[in-house]
């Protein structure tokens, strides 16, 4: 057994929760700035050049990418031979958000959901624990925004509606959207298992490097059909009309039952952070 | 071609912004999103007067994160505007003239923005940090207890925005993605 200290784990979660939100990873600027060549509309190349520019800014003056500073989801991958002492998992994850969003000036945006009491300090993080082989644990912090949060959807299909009806469902859920998840997105598709599964898996689709083909052949190939009929839309940077709606689609698939074709749709912004650590 | 607007502003001002215009904006701005919405309507409903006036005034959608060391504020992006439909028409008859935030409006908003003579103005959402950037001076104004949703007073500067909806009810939101429609 190793031992880990959850006192290592808090400050670990800490420090990935002001990561993320202080720096986007190079794969989305990436195609960003190719998206910026790539746009004919004038609103189109004006709001990517703002989102670039204010890439720069946020790391010149030290200051959050986006306001939104989102709900901390953070998945853990634990190995079955780590032992974590000197407090729990659950605790140690919160009291490194409850940490990281007061060092990092960050915005705490959690409440109760009906009486809409703030409960100051971020927490409680949403934890997606998975146990794996081996005697590490890789934690990945994913602050997530409830712009584009708020315009995922999820709907289970019947098996006769297809392939055709997941096509179908996904860009009936981007022009629902339109401008309000921020523009241009990437959209985390989860394609079977149970209602939950879907949309766990639709999340984790979105930790995948951006624009990063499913590695299946027939997967790769829808993302990249959803792809082109996204963009085909019109609604463009920011909803005000263009051709880059997306950045990219990941989609993610899963054995399912027999009478159900469950599909979810996690809408990302084009702040799409997440940071990462192994220990 | 870059548009300029001083806020507060004149009517005359506000009717020549045309959907689709540039626009850097200075002056002075509210800030409120939903619980201030909620809070005014709720001043409204039971005949308490509001502590702050908005004849002319223009509110900013924001809910800034905490200003760190030396800074003004915090990152202040918009927030999607539609939250705040179910309210905005009893605003906008207070004389409020200019919203900012980011998204579609419903069809009674822009009713009653073209009764008004009010335009909507769209900032881009996750610019949090260029936005800041323009912000001068930052107070809050009313409302402290709601924290992030409190009601600032900002002193800005060149603030980059699209005119969305202008006041004759021209929608950017629909007339701009159907230019890029593909068949």
């Amino acid at each position: 057994m190793r031992e880990i200290s959850a006192s290592l784990i808090s400050q670990t979660v800490e420090e990935l929760c002001i990561r993320a939100c202080y720096h986007l990873g190079d794969d989305v600027v990436k195609l960003l700035k190719a998206a910026r060549e790539r746009e004919d509309s004038p609103f189109g190349r004006s709001v990517l050049d703002q989102i670039i520019e204010n890439i720069k800014i946020s790391g010149e003056k030290s200051l959050p990418l986006c306001q939104d500073t989102g709900m901390a989801v953070v998945f853990i991958e634990l190995g079955h031979d780590v032992h974590i002492t000197g407090g729990s998992l659950t605790e140690a994850v919160n009291q490194g958000v409850r940490r990281g969003y007061e060092k990092g000036f960050l915005r705490k945006s959690v409440l109760s959901p009906l009486k809409r009491e703030n409960t100051g300090d971020n927490t409680p993080a949403i934890i997606h624990l998975e146990m794996v082989e081996g005697s590490k644990i890789k934690i990945t912090a994913a602050p997530k925004g409830f712009g584009s949060e708020n315009m995922s959807r999820l709907k289970m299909l019947k098996p006769s509606d297809g392939v055709e009806g997941v096509k179908k469902f996904v860009l009936d859920t981007v022009i629902e959207a339109g401008a309000n998840p921020c523009p241009p997105v990437i959209v985390g598709i989860g394609i079977g298992g149970t209602m939950e599964k879907a949309a766990l898996i639709a999340k984790k689709a979105l930790l995948r490097e951006a624009g990063k083909p499913n590695p299946d052949p027939e997967t790769a190939k829808l993302e990249k059909e959803l792809l082109e009929k996204i963009n085909a839309t019109g609604i463009g940077p920011q909803g005000l009309g263009g051709r880059t709606t997306a950045l990219a689609v990941h989609i993610d698939t899963f054995p399912t039952h027999i009478a159900g074709l469950p599909v979810a749709v996690n809408m990302q912004c084009h702040a799409a952070r997440h940071a990462e650590a192994i220990l | 071609m870059v548009k300029t607007l001083k806020m507060p502003a004149s009517a005359d001002e506000l009717s020549r912004l045309k959907a689709g215009d540039t626009v850097h904006l200075s002056g002075i701005l509210l800030t409120g999103r939903d619980a201030a919405h909620k809070r005014m309507i709720e001043y409204l409903n039971k005949g308490i007067p509001l502590p702050f006036n908005l004849e002319n005034q223009g509110i900013y959608y924001t809910g800034p994160c905490p200003a760190g060391p030396g800074k003004i504020i915090g990152s202040c992006g918009p927030t999607t505007s539609s939250r705040m439909d179910s309210y905005a028409p009893r605003i906008l008859d207070l004389g409020l003239k200019v919203m900012i935030g980011k998204g579609q409006r419903s069809p009674e908003v822009i009713a009653a923005m073209v009764r008004s003579g009010a335009v909507y103005l769209a900032a881009v959402g996750g610019a949090g940090a260029l936005i800041a950037s323009c912000v001068k001076k930052a107070e809050v104004l009313a409302f402290e207890d709601l924290g992030p949703e409190a009601v600032y007073r900002l002193e800005v500067e060149n603030l980059p925005l699209i005119v969305a909806i202008d006041s004759q009810g021209n929608n950017l939101y629909e007339i701009g993605p159907a230019m890029y429609k593909a068949d």
